[in-house]
């Protein structure tokens, strides 16, 4: 880095520094902080005097020491090399760093997020001449010039990064020009030159990598609706509350609810390309776990290890505070580039609440106006920003991508009041409420069925139509149409006991038991409950219905309830969850059947 | 203003005496004209008898300088008092030998024996753990106690909080898990922390005898910072405490139990020094990084690949008004790995340990039992005590409004169950050291109130393995 010296230390106050004699300096730039060369970003700018956040420990630092400029903004490096590894909110990553300074982690640490050695085989898509068989450049050849015209986003070639991941080389985003020159088809770092451009500014080199700021949303041709579900396996949440690719969920929940647990599941099984994980001030065993459990395990459809597809972003909660605000904006700008290629990227934020506090604390320090509990008047501003990020999107080389975020909001104290999740809510269009009467109870996912929403419902009911069943969206209405009249049956319970209920009324309570232990309910542990296909919770969705269309209709014809829940095959349904295999589903089609021939018995009995 | 002085003129620096501060409030003492001091850098501050105090740099500027003092600010005056800067942050020199000792919150010895000769120092802000580097903790501890083995599984290298309320057993509790913990087919290769802060004398006499009678005592360093010691002292004496656990377990091999009491007051005392700093508090005036800081010493726990000791925390704290939704719990339980739940009703009705059945839960439970670690049984039968009791108090609240003679004959057995579980499984001796097998087979003989049907979460061969065989309570 340049030593430019931008000013120098006024004032230490925790992450933050005071500058006076500032010369030069860039609003956000990219600073290094004192002798001990701190990285830091540059986040005010008055007169001869600026606040720097800096992104490490500041114990030492003194007033008076130097502040080095690096002359641009906090940025990212997007290349191949990303995927699999582990990063702090800063993308450095901590591997390499484990293996420099120990277990524990020291200050003043540069290593370059890309592994600088490592070479990787490219496969160009264009010539400098113009179209490379099978390649999909729509890059016209000019004749007069040498040189295709490139422009911000297209692809210029490929690298094998994960053997699930084709990593497309782009041109970056806010380049245009000619391709003067580019290299064939073979092994380069991502230092090597790889092509230039000649733009209106002169020629520019081509990498494998290049770099984004975190700040800035990388750019798109358009917004496209949303109407493709992200399939997360989760049961409770593709049939009641559903999200679409490139939606944006919340999940609060107070502690011990299971935030954690619900954005493990997802990140494991959902049907998105690449996964995004970002441990924004949580447990540092969380994300041991992350590292040690997704390497062995599965994605059900490509056969491969599940860290192929995984990028994390951790920031436990006793690593910098500062750190941890950068850190969502890190991990939402790895999941664009992504998305620039073409894939759809899931970013799981865990927990927005840890970055919103990371944000009062450094506006705390800065001593400006707080507004609700402490939070800077911004907060709704920057949380807005944040899910904007998030779409199905035309790239600019025209494909199609997403990033969808799903976002954990920790309340304190469980309470939904407070300004954080109420802020959130105004930004999401899925809510999955985690409620602690569940959780305490272990019904996990503790997805709470009645204050939960999601507004994608009637979008991604076309793809449930075409790809799964018609039914769907009937049988989805219907069961939670019970769900919602048991809440009030169980208040008459509450007072009366449920002996002064007709069968009729016991019955939906029957029901409703089954659907939340037979359905809802999912163990993230057992083998084959884990996941389940659409396929799968279409049919178990079919065999509550039919127990419940048909039983209600039999106590309607005089049946007991007694009688009903004699039915042997009703145990067996209990456990289909276990017992019946996403491979097997059409042993659920031979309980479904034994379902009706049981209750063919019990009429033939009564009758 | 000087600027960039030589190395050789920073030790002269250090060693230079400012006479005279600016302005004292509580506990902070504020210096001006001082050359540059570093943030967070250790100060002498001598009082006008010429006896020092330690304090910490909380603000640095080149117009002023911020110091907490930890002995407190008492007995100062504005011209009378002067002050050292170290040049350094605090360290803590920490050996082997500190075992068997006890200290004040600043690591010095107050036994009346002379200072150990330390092997090495460290900061005792010690520094973050690299996610890469830990190792995920597996390890289950047997405490003997069966609502924990059992229920709430306790694994070496958690941090598992007991959250309690005034006048409740945590104490007896703590000290019963610290006599008790075994790994099973253990080594005996441990020791035990013990951090006091806030606490009244005879609390930390009480854990003194428990050790003593047990015969551990010279396995366990104290550090006391008690009720009548400066409350700012309370802000470094956890640290000091995790300084040495983590040299004994990460450079001497040891597995180090940290017992600290009561993690409310070290919340306390920072409130205290936030508000006179005139800090914007957030939840009931405590300040906006109190998470932060709570992970800054919760988080010095847990394993270390290649390493063979361990740090497992048992933070004690009391909930203010046993309200679990206070700030201190609140935000202590998301950053620990679960928490043990006291209920004062199970204690006015005489059960000890008091532990609620529902809202207690360990996060790591899940990958140190079953089989291989405990028995194949335990987590399907965890989860049906659970839920089987879930629905214990809904029937009891049930029976509150109704009457138990309307209840149905298998709510009846509902709360037989929930009255067995209670009495038979959760409750135990203050002296009674169960196996996990034990624990496991009260499980199972508790779960024989309720009819095979309702065990939803029970496969069959358990089922024939241990409930249609095996005796009855």
């Amino acid at each position: 880095m340049a030593e430019r010296v931008i000013g120098k230390i006024h004032r230490v106050n925790g992450p933050v520094v005071e500058a006076f004699g500032i010369t030069d300096a860039i609003m956000l730039e990219l600073v290094q902080v004192g002798e001990a060369r701190l990285i830091g970003e540059l986040i005010k700018l008055e007169g001869a005097r600026a606040i720097i956040q800096v992104y490490e420990d500041t114990t030492g630092l003194k007033p008076g020491e130097n502040i080095y400029g690096s002359g641009m903004p906090l940025s990212v490096e997007l290349g191949p090399g990303l995927i699999g590894t582990i990063y702090d909110g800063i993308q450095r990553p901590l591997e390499l760093i484990r293996n420099a300074t120990g277990p524990f982690i020291k200050r003043g640490e540069t290593i370059k997020a890309l592994d600088r050695k490592k070479k990787w085989h490219f496969v160009p898509a264009v010539s400098v001449e113009g179209v490379v068989a099978g390649g999909k450049s729509t890059g016209k050849r000019n004749k007069k010039d040498a040189g295709i015209e490139v422009t911000g986003g297209m692809v210029i070639g490929t690298v094998q990064e994960t053997s699930h991941v084709l990593h497309k080389i782009l041109i970056p985003p806010l380049m245009h020009g000619r391709l003067k020159k580019l290299a064939g088809e073979g092994d380069y770092t991502v230092e090597d030159e790889i092509g230039i451009v000649e733009t209106e500014e002169g020629e520019k080199s081509i990498y494998l990598k290049h770099e984004w700021p975190i700040r800035v949303a990388r750019p798109v041709r358009q917004r496209l609706p949303l109407n493709i579900p992200l399939i997360t396996g989760q049961r409770v949440i593709d049939t009641f509350f559903p999200v679409a690719k490139g939606g944006t969920v919340a999940i609060p929940g107070g502690f011990g609810t299971g935030k954690t647990m619900t954005q493990h599941a997802i990140a494991k099984w959902c049907d998105a390309d690449i996964i995004t994980y970002i441990g924004c001030g949580e447990r540092g065993n969380e994300m041991t776990d992350v590292l040690t459990e997704f390497p062995k395990l599965v994605d059900p459809r490509t056969g491969l290890s599940l860290m192929e597809r995984t990028v994390l972003i951790a920031n436990t909660s006793n690593m910098p505070v500062s750190a941890r605000e950068a850190s969502i904006y890190t991990g939402v700008t790895l999941a664009e580039y992504y998305r620039d290629q073409g894939l759809h990227v899931a970013v799981m934020a865990d927990s927005t609440s840890r970055w919103a506090e990371a944000l009062r604390e450094l506006s705390g320090r800065m001593e400006e106006m707080p507004a609700e509990e402490g939070f800077p008047a911004y907060l709704p501003t920057r949380i807005a920003e944040f899910y904007e990020r998030g779409g199905y999107m035309e790239t600019l080389f025209g494909e199609t991508g997403s990033v969808s975020i799903i976002g954990a909001v920790s309340p304190p104290g469980g309470d939904f009041s407070e300004p954080v999740t109420q802020h959130t809510k105004r930004f999401v269009r899925c809510f999955w409420a985690l409620d602690r009467q569940l959780a305490n109870s272990r019904h996990y996912p503790a997805i709470s069925w009645l204050d939960s929403y999601s507004e994608y419902l009637d979008d991604v009911t076309p793809w449930w139509d075409e790809h799964v069943s018609e039914r769907w969206q009937e049988y989805r209405g219907e069961i939670m149409e019970l769900l919602q009249r048991e809440v009030r049956l169980q208040q008459v319970v509450k007072l009366v006991g449920p002996d002064a209920l007709p069968d009729s009324q016991r019955f939906i309570i029957e029901v409703c038991t089954m659907v939340k232990n037979a359905f809802l309910q999912q163990n993230a542990f057992d083998e084959v409950d884990r996941y389940s296909t659409v396929e799968k919770q279409m049919k178990m969705l079919e065999i509550i219905v039919t127990y419940w269309r048909k039983g209600s209709a039999a106590i309607k014809r005089g049946m007991t309830l007694i009688d009903l829940k004699k039915m042997k095959v009703l145990q067996d349904i209990m456990k289909m969850k276990f017992s019946v295999s996403n491979e097997d589903a059409a042993a659920l089609d031979k309980l479904l059947a034994r379902l009706e021939r049981s209750f063919a018995q019990l009429e033939s009995i009564y009758a | 203003m000087r600027e960039n002085i030589p190395d050789i003129e920073k030790k002269l620096l250090s060693g230079r005496e400012y006479i005279g501060v600016e302005k004292i409030d509580g506990a902070l003492v504020f210096i001006k004209n001082t050359h540059p001091i570093g943030y967070r850098e250790l100060v002498e501050i001598v009082d006008p008898d010429g006896k020092a105090r330690l304090g910490m740099v909380l603000d640095t500027s080149r117009d002023v300088v911020v110091v907490q003092v930890f002995e407190g600010a008492s007995g100062l005056n504005l011209p009378g008092t002067s002050a050292r800067f170290r040049g350094e942050p605090l360290m803590l020199g920490v050996t082997e030998k500190m075992l068997g000792r006890m200290f004040n919150g600043l690591g010095q010895p107050i036994d009346g024996g002379p200072p150990p000769v330390s092997d090495t120092e460290e900061d005792v802000n010690g520094r973050p753990i690299n996610p890469t580097a830990r190792e995920y903790p597996r390890d289950f501890i047997q405490t003997g106690i069966s609502a924990i083995d059992g229920m709430n599984t306790l694994i070496r290298g958690q941090k598992l909080p007991i959250f309690s309320g005034n006048g409740l057993p945590h104490n007896e509790l703590a000290a019963q898990i610290a006599r008790q913990a075994k790994i099973l087919g253990g080594e005996t290769n441990f020791a035990v922390v013990f951090v006091a802060m806030g606490v009244k004398h005879d609390v930390a006499r009480y854990f003194i005898k428990s050790f003593e009678d047990s015969g551990v005592i010279d396995k366990v360093a104290l550090f006391l910072s008690l009720a009548d010691d400066p409350s700012i002292e309370r802000i470094i004496t956890p640290r000091t405490a995790l300084t040495l656990a983590e040299h004994l377990a990460f450079d001497k091999d040891m597995h180090v139990l940290v017992i600290m009491t009561d993690m409310s007051n070290y919340c306390e005392s920072l409130r205290e020094i936030s508000t006179i700093r005139g800090e914007i508090p957030s939840r009931k005036g405590y300040p906006g990084y109190l998470y932060s800081d709570l992970a800054e010493i919760y988080e010095r726990s847990g394993m270390i690949k290649g390493k063979k000791g361990s740090i497992t925390q048992l933070p004690i704290l009391t909930m203010p008004n046993d309200d679990i939704s206070h700030p201190i719990p609140d935000l202590t339980g998301y950053i620990t790995e679960g928490q043990i739940v006291f209920e004062r009703e199970m204690f006015n009705r005489n059960i000890y340990p008091p532990i609620a059945g529902l809202p207690s839960l360990s996060r790591l439970m899940k990958d140190g039992i079953g089989k291989g670690m405990t028995r194949e049984d335990h987590p399907h039968l965890a989860s049906q005590l659970f839920a089987a009791y879930s629905y214990v108090k809904d029937v009891r609240n049930l029976a509150s409004v109704i009457g138990e003679e309307e209840l149905t004959p298998l709510d009846h057995q509902y709360l037989e169950f929930g009255e067995a579980f209670e009495r038979k499984f959760v409750s135990q001796r203050i002296d009674e050291e169960r196996t996990i097998t034990e624990t496991l087979d009260l499980g199972w003989k508790v779960l024989k109130k309720l009819p095979a049907e309702e065990l939803h979460r029970i496969t069959e061969e358990e089922l024939d393995k241990y409930y249609y065989s095996g005796d009855s309570l």
